[in-house]
């Protein structure tokens, strides 16, 4: 699990999961948060480098699901902003 | 825990050696993620019924109960909360590892492992296998939800996977009971430690992960195709339009259904009451007994189990929630109010069966990680209103407030009170949130993580024992609980004697202490009758119907007339929407506040709770008789 650095000018570069819209995929980087919180998220299957695609939400957009590792786990806006990810294609959407 | 990887201390038949022939168990756990079922197939093996939902986090202790294996020999089976890993984050993990580990006071060290993993969801769920491997314990895998991996075209080779991770495998459905044989097989035969061919090191999840992911490779798993009703389904209730729509449509519909679909079966079971009352009050000749039985019991106690419909029916609701998996999409949705009093969706979870009873609810808080939250969500469980409340609220309502349309005969008058006084409660547990998340519980924040549980199909029959567990609880607390204060009561009402004779209810012991109590209350609009009614509603809330019954019963004016009528006679509107007031408020119960002190480990929060909810019951109360 890496800690977040100081570095605020690459943190606010690069995506997280609050960037994804709905069916968007991204690929975990890292978890930008304390020790004992990212190892319970990797339990659920947050792991670096796993896919993970952005689900429905409550009303309001917050709290978000996403499809993480076979399951679908709920996590708040203050959460998923931890999560940094790196796009992935994800699915065309028609407009 | 995991240091225990090699585990040269524990030999796997230490405790057996008096009781069973080496490499037999006597005592074997049951453990896995959450809501893999294995409270299902405890139940199954055992016998009992243990709650069974479909959500994480139901079993929040351990339970124990017993097996008869096929040659008879008893064998002890412990049913444990869900774990993710051995790293415990909250108060129901931390039971989980601990009883695994012989660490739990009271509990015997389990001597082998039945490890219950979802086998929808096996690459992920293996990883807990890891730790548990690695404890040394005999272990068997059972894959649950065979059917469900079936329908969804998944796979596993079960041979294969035994023979990576060195422990037997059975791939079971814990509901229907398919497969279970290999798991009889190995509770009753010679169990072995485990011998995996290599174990990841378990502090690095990644590298668990890595592994559990070959270990599923080498035995063929196919993941099965995503569910599709659940995909369906949240489509319509994460919503952002149709869903708070729905959401409110069901509430709705629930209170409608609870008032009108119960109220012929009330008639009913009151009609049952009176004749039987009837019939003993004539059959049997005059005595203190007769009149005990007859006036007393009867119509005190019936006046309570006339309300055994409404409670079903709420139960009912409940467990179709709960069963079904919508409960937590509830949670989801709810977190945002949640949020702004600073808890989180999971207290949510815990508040919504606090619609049943406060007390199953304070233990389910163990699942809050956060200690400071955990103990805001017990301060505030007991203001949602439980079954017991429901019955109070029906009489009341029934008498004081007419039934006129308000949306034309879909929702009435009485349908908006009751729908009032739930909203009511659930101000007031917010607003105490609020209040206590921003002074002295103020917390750091602990990261919301919710596991979505597929949705799936309540069955008839767990809805129907449900109920008739329900169903059982409520007719044992009316036949001793309140049969007890009945009893009592009545006693008090016939003291002192004069010359043989009961005195005048107002000279009884009873009404004397109502009397008491009168000036205290006279403010709220209630006289000495409603004042015994309080006094005895401590013991349990729906006692006061009982204890009103018993009261009018022995009275000559009011013996004929119904509970209602007579009602109308002792309470103006405003003291009827006092009294409702009170009761919203009021934390009259003892197991409430018993629960309360065993989860908080004193009785400060406890006392706290008390005077706190006591001086609300009485201000609103104060207020609600003026403006009514
Ligand atoms: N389709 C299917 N569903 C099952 C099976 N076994 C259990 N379930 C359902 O899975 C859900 C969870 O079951 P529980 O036994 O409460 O799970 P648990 O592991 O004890 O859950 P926690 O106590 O929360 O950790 C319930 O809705 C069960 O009806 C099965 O074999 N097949
Ligand atoms: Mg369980």
């Amino acid at each position: 699990m890496q800690l977040s650095g100081n570095n605020a000018l690459l943190e606010s570069a690069s995506p997280t999961l609050v960037d994804l819209r709905r069916g968007d995929a991204a690929i975990l980087e890292r978890i930008d948060l304390p020790g004992d919180d990212a190892r319970r998220l990797m339990e659920l299957g947050f792991l670096p480098g796993t896919r993970v695609t952005a689900g429905l939400s409550a009303p309001g957009g917050d709290p978000r699901v996403f499809q993480v590792d076979g399951s679908e786990i709920a996590l708040r806006r203050e959460t998923a902003r931890r999560l940094k990810v790196r796009k992935e294609g994800g699915k065309p959407r028609k407009s | 825990m995991s240091q225990c990887g090699d585990c040269h201390g524990c030999p796997p038949v230490a405790l057996a050696d008096f009781t069973a022939a080496p490499g037999l168990a006597t005592t074997v756990a049951v453990i896995g993620p959450p809501n893999s079922g294995k409270t299902t197939l405890f139940n199954r093996l055992t016998g009992l019924r243990q709650k069974v939902a479909n959500f994480p986090g139901v079993t929040v202790e351990q339970h124990t109960g017993v097996a008869e294996l096929p040659d008879g020999r008893p064998l002890q089976l412990i049913d444990l909360p869900g774990v993710y890993s051995l790293t415990p984050r909250s108060e129901d993990e931390e039971v989980a590892r601990a009883v695994l580990t012989g660490e739990r006071a009271g509990v015997a060290k389990p001597e082998a492992v039945l490890l219950v993993l979802d086998s929808t969801n096996l690459n992920r769920h293996l990883m807990l296998a890891a730790p548990i491997l690695a404890l040394g314990l005999p272990t068997m895998l059972v894959l649950n939800m065979a059917d469900d991996l079936r329908h969804r075209h998944g796979k596993v080779d079960t041979e294969k996977l035994a023979a990576e991770i060195g422990a037997p495998v059975a791939l079971v459905s814990a509901r229907s009971g398919e497969g279970m044989e290999p798991v009889w097989d190995f509770l009753a035969g010679a169990m072995t430690k485990p011998a995996p061919r290599q174990l990841p090191v378990l502090q690095d999840v990644p590298q668990c992960r890595q592994w559990a992911g070959q270990v599923g490779a080498q035995a063929h798993y196919r993941a099965p195709v995503p569910p599709a009703w659940t995909r369906r389904l949240d489509a319509v209730f994460l919503h952002p339009v149709a869903g708070p729509v729905i959401f409110l449509l069901v509430v709705v519909g629930v209170i409608r259904t609870i008032f009108e679909a119960a109220a012929p079966l009330n008639a009913g079971i009151d009609w049952l009451f009176q004749a039987s009352g009837n019939w003993i009050a004539t059959t049997f000749p005059p005595s203190l007994v007769r009149d005990l039985v007859a006036d007393g019991i009867w119509r005190g106690v019936g006046s309570v189990i006339v309300f055994l419909p409404q409670v079903l029916l709420l139960f009912l609701f409940i467990g179709i929630l709960e069963d079904s998996g919508y409960l937590a999409r509830a949670a989801l949705i709810a977190d945002r109010t949640m949020a702004r009093v600073g808890l989180q969706g999971k207290s949510f979870i815990p508040l919504l069966s606090a619609y049943g009873c406060a007390v199953p609810a304070i233990l389910a808080t163990r699942t809050i990680e956060n200690k400071r939250d955990r103990i805001a969500t017990i301060l505030i469980a007991p203001f949602m209103t439980c079954s017991a409340r429901l019955p109070v609220y029906a009489l009341l309502i029934a008498a004081f407030i007419p039934s006129r349309p308000l949306l034309w005969r879909l929702f009435t008058t009485q349908d908006a009170a009751l729908l009032g006084l739930y909203v009511l409660g659930f101000l007031a547990a917010v607003l105490t949130a609020w209040a206590l998340k921003s002074s002295v519980l103020k917390s750091g924040r602990t990261p919301f993580l919710l596991e979505m549980p597929a949705y799936r199909l309540p069955t008839l029959s767990s809805l129907g024992l449900r109920l008739l567990d329900r169903g059982k609880v409520f007719l044992r607390r009316a036949g001793t609980v309140i049969l007890f204060v009945m009893v009592v009561l009545w006693v008090a009402e016939h003291l002192p004697l004069d010359h043989g004779h009961a005195p005048a209810m107002e000279h009884s012991v009873a009404g004397m202490a109502g009397h008491a109590l009168e000036p205290a209350i006279k403010p709220l609009g209630f006289n000495w009758k409603i004042g015994i009614g309080l006094i005895t509603s401590l013991a349990a809330r729906e006692t006061i119907i009982a204890t009103l019954g018993e009261i009018y019963g022995m009275d000559e004016k009011t013996q004929r007339a119904s509970l209602e009528t007579a009602l109308r006679h002792d309470l103006s509107t405003g003291g009827a929407f006092a009294l409702l007031v009170f009761f919203a408020f009021a934390m009259q119960c003892f197991s409430t506040i018993a629960v309360v002190r065993r989860e908080t480990g004193g009785w400060k929060w406890p006392a706290l709770q008390f005077a706190y909810m006591g001086a609300l019951a009485y201000a609103g109360a104060f207020i609600a008789c003026r403006l009514f």
